[in-house]
């Protein structure tokens, strides 16, 4: 069952034209933890304005829990909560005035609900006197959080709430949405970090108001088996090795990742045996090259590619 | 001594009873691509903005270039570039106005400032975009751009304040590009990041806790040390230990 | 249930309330506005920029000294607003005199001042206009000095042209002007604060993004709003009574006003300033742009075109067409009829009905441009 249906919603602005979703389709399942991934700018916000009844499509429609975004949107914004890009806490009202606060315009208490945010708030509590103005991102994420959370809602929708957060804060934050997603609270989130497909049940990975992909990330990297090689090697530097294997004749594209370079070659390659040796002669003495698994970012490199360098090579 | 590009020697910065920066001692040598990490709050933005010798130090001395953070701050801001997430660059001006603006500001002469606009836009490839609004370009077009005018002077340090964030992984690697290029004609660059795989590509990186360098090294040394395989494993691990949790 | 969603309304109110005297009260530029404004701007109009003039020196030339002549220099010197500095012998020493200062008006009498009939008696003041607004209020005093000392003579005494009586001096026979701008700067204050303070606290929420939650949220929209203009409302008001208490307790304002109306005329001019105030939310979106149009786009015109500073009166007609739309005006009416004359109801009638429209019209406004949405 699909607690949001989006068909075919099209958005631009600046009187149409700034396009920022073009002709968008898909559902979110009941119970789901789903990922929208994807840049700044690729309509992510937009999108969860319009689910949020924040916004008008200019074509198409969409359903929250079987009401319309349009028709419904009174209705709809009894049983969503929704945490917005922008830090959107009161910054000179204490952590515990803002719960209090929004459980009040929600139409509850803290007391009454408290089961609901009680193991995100214990983390807060210490600080509950403090304005949210001096918490640090993470913190200010989880009040928001608890925020959005208080009146119980069906569905969640949260828009990058772990940008501009520290890693160990993220981690935090997605272990939050996976306990919560086990209660059977339906929850959309959008993030640019692609490394946080991992932690959604399923992802959209979208670019330029379009999805280009769509499904778990088992599944994803399964379907987009790009062959695709890791360079590593300890002399020359990144500047140096990325030069040299970019000019290999044979090379599609390759970009620093981590510790390694990630090589995608063109389909009449010879193999991976040859770029090293290629890469020897070049003077990088203690280069390895290996075949992996590509990894999401490997995807969305794929997906993104231009469309002329997509062309398989003649010859 | 070695002239270090930036060094930091025993450098504490305090608001009122919050020390910020804590005895940091760290130097940075010419040329190096300085990965400056550490969870929100745990001082990195106070550290990079005495550097830039936009705030002084309580204690301690920083030097940058040669110069003085503390009495020679006019001099510094004539040696870096700095270019944080929040572009510098002018919406309502085009991409040719604003490297003009900034290379005036950076004081290169008329000539100079002819000849490095055409080559910026021929560098970034962007002669097609050249004469349209800033507003107007995608962000990872920017923030090349934003680079690219940060370095128009061509300083000998540029610090970088989370330049990637929200980009796709495409551009984030352009971007990346980028830096690996400017880092290998000698160009120090000092910069911060929350994604990890970026500090891989660090030649050096440090890890603020609390206030504190809790680490510092190359990626390998940090693994090893750490008995870890990823900057981000130690970073996390030495993370969770930080108590402070304001901004 | 309905008692229960009522009892929720209530109870969401008023965290509204605490919430907004919370902001208030923690950010202490805004505190210092809403509080200090009406205290600073008081004491300024009824003090520091006070039309008052007191002691003002004057030299006579008096060729042909006699009863009428000397009972009037008196006149003038007993009078706490002049004192004699001195005869002069001609018009060239006048401009010796004002050149060093010693003394802002000149008294010249016509020979044979007193022997003369009704239209022969001549008299011409001459001020110093260096400071043109003193000049003007120093020879309307001398003037109404010389009016009242003239309607005991037998006969009339012309004064020279260009001086001009205003009417408002016979509601202020004392010529004490301190209090004269209490309902100006009461007007001034009320269309600065209701329409900034309200236009700025609605789109901070815009602009930090707590609008959108808020939006999303049950709570009817137009409830956000309301809630959000009546803590405002009630800050406007303390406002008044602290001018009030300034005017009655320190300015020395007569007694004899309708208290219990002016406050309600100054209910509904604080419920249009709001109304002001969500239409300008309603259109903008930071609080730059607010304040900037606060300020620039009424309070402006509140000072131009209420009456306060610049008589309507003398308006080029397109001017006067305009003032008619600007409703402080039509306040400024009301808040001097009120406390200065100390008028009725009746006298009022006229500018409360037309204030009124105006404010359901703003009302209606703004409710139809409240957006719903983003």
């Amino acid at each position: 069952m699909a607690t949001v249906v989006v068909e075919h919603v099209s958005k631009a602005y600046q009187r149409g034209t700034v396009p920022a979703l073009r002709d968008m389709s898909f559902d979110v399942r009941s119970g789901e933890l789903f990922g929208l991934i994807g840049p700044d700018g690729a309509g992510k916000t937009t999108l969860l304005r319009i689910l949020t009844t924040l916004l008008l499509a200019d074509q198409g429609s969409a359903r929250v829990a079987d009401l319309d975004v349009v028709k419904d949107y009174h209705a709809i914004r009894r049983l969503v909560g929704y945490m917005p890009g922008r830090f959107s806490l009161y910054q000179d009202l204490s952590v515990a005035e803002n719960l209090a606060f929004f459980a009040t315009v929600f139409g509850t208490t803290v007391a009454a609900n408290y089961h609901l945010v009680s193991d995100i708030y214990v983390q807060l509590e210490p600080f509950k006197q403090r304005l949210a103005g001096n918490l640090s991102g993470g913190m200010k994420q989880k009040l928001a959080l608890c925020c959005a959370l208080i009146h119980e809602p069906k569905v969640l929708f949260l828009d990058e709430p772990t940008t501009g957060v520290d890693p160990v804060s993220r981690k935090e934050f997605w272990d939050m949405l996976g306990r919560l997603r086990d209660r059977g609270i339906t929850i959309v989130v959008s993030t640019p970090y692609m490394d946080e497909a991992a932690r959604c049940d399923r992802v959209a990975l979208v670019q330029h108001g379009q999805i280009i992909a769509l499904d778990s990330l088992p599944a994803m990297l399964a379907s987009h088996a790009t062959e695709t090689f890791a360079v590593r090697g300890a002399t020359g530097g990144p500047f140096h090795m990325l030069r040299d294997l970019r000019a290999y004749p044979f090379t599609k594209y390759c970009f620093a990742f981590g510790q390694e370079h990630h090589l995608v070659l063109l389909p009449n390659a010879p193999g991976g045996a040859a770029v090293e040796a290629y890469m020897r002669e070049r003077g990088h003495a203690t280069v390895s090259v290996q075949r992996i698994a590509p990894n999401i970012e490997d995807v969305f490199i794929e997906l993104s590619q231009p469309p002329s360098a997509k062309e398989p090579a003649h010859g | 001594m070695a002239e270090w590009a930036i060094e930091a020697v025993n450098l504490t910065r305090r608001f009122g009873a919050f020390t910020a920066v804590n005895a940091i001692n760290l130097q940075v040598a010419q040329g190096e691509i300085f990965g400056f990490l550490g969870a929100n709050g745990a001082g990195k933005t106070t550290a990079m903005r005495i550097f830039c010798g936009l705030l002084e130090p309580t204690s301690g001395q920083a030097t940058v270039a040669g110069f003085d953070a503390m009495t020679q701050s006019e001099k510094i801001k004539q040696q870096i570039g700095y270019m944080s997430q929040k572009f510098s660059l002018y919406g309502k001006l085009t991409v040719r106005q604003n490297i003009r603006f900034f290379a005036g500001i950076y004081g290169l002469s008329r000539a100079q400032v002819k000849s490095k606009t055409a080559e910026i836009v021929e560098r970034l490839g962007l002669a097609d975009a050249a004469d349209k609004l800033v507003d107007d370009l995608p962000l990872g077009w920017k923030q090349r751009i934003s680079f690219a005018v940060a370095t128009v002077h061509q300083p000998k340090v540029v610090f970088l304040d989370e330049p990637t964030g929200g980009v796709d992984p495409m551009v984030r690697r352009q971007f990346w590009d980028m830096i690996f290029e400017a880092a290998a004609q000698g160009m120090t660059v000092f910069v911060t990041t929350h994604y990890m795989d970026e500090a891989e590509y660090c030649d050096r990186v440090s890890i603020m806790v609390d206030g504190s360098i809790a680490a510092i090294g190359t990626p390998a040394e940090l693994y090893a040390q750490h008995n870890a395989s990823s900057v981000e494993e130690v970073f996390v691990a030495l993370a969770r230990k930080a108590t402070r949790h304001g901004d | 249930m309905a008692t229960d969603r009522k009892l929720r309304g209530a109870a969401i109110f008023w965290a509204f309330i605490v919430k907004e005297f919370k902001h208030v009260v923690r950010d202490r530029k805004s505190l210092a506005i809403l509080l200090g404004l009406p205290v600073v701007m008081m004491t300024l109009f009824g003090f520091a920029l006070s039309n008052e003039v007191k002691d003002t020196r004057f030299v006579v030339v008096d060729l042909t000294p006699d009863a009428a002549t000397l009972a009037l220099t008196d006149r003038l010197d007993q009078s706490k607003y002049f004192s004699f500095a001195g005869q002069v012998r001609n018009e060239a020493e006048i401009e010796q005199v004002f050149r060093r200062g010693e003394a802002r008006l000149a008294v010249l009498f016509g020979a044979q001042f007193d022997r003369g009939n009704a239209g022969q008696r001549q008299l011409r003041l001459v001020a110093d206009a260096s400071d043109a607004n003193t000049a003007n209020i120093v020879t309307n005093y001398a003037t109404a000095i010389i009016a009242q000392f003239q309607s005991e003579l037998p006969g009339a005494l012309p004064t020279s042209a260009g001086i001009v009586v205003e009417t408002r001096m016979l509601y202020n026979p004392q010529l004490k002007s301190s209090y004269m701008f209490v309902p100006g700067v009461m007007t001034l204050i009320l269309m600065l604060l209701g329409a900034m303070m309200t236009s700025v606290s609605i789109v901070r929420e815009k602009e930090r993004g707590t609008m959108e939650v808020l939006l999303v949220s049950p709570m009817n929209p137009l409830m956000v709003i309301i809630s959000k203009a009546v803590p405002y409302m009630v800050l406007c008001f303390v406002d008044v009574l602290i001018i009030l208490a300034l005017s009655y307790g320190v300015l020395d304002m007569p007694g004899g006003a309708n208290i219990p109306l002016l406050l309600a005329e100054c209910l509904l001019f604080i419920v249009t300033t709001l109304a002001l105030g969500l239409v300008i939310s309603n259109k903008v979106e930071t609080q730059q742009t607010a304040m900037f149009i606060s300020l620039v786009g009424l309070l402006m015109p509140a000072l131009v075109f209420s009456g306060f500073m610049f008589p309507i009166e003398n308006m080029p007609l397109p001017l006067k067409v305009i003032s008619n739309v600007v409703p402080t005006k039509w306040f400024y009416m009301i808040a001097s009829n009120v406390m200065i004359k100390g008028l009725g109801f009746a006298a009022v009638i006229k500018p409360t009905v037309i204030l009124a429209g105006m404010t359901l019209v703003l009302l209606l406004i703004s409710l139809k441009s409240f957006k719903q949405r983003l």
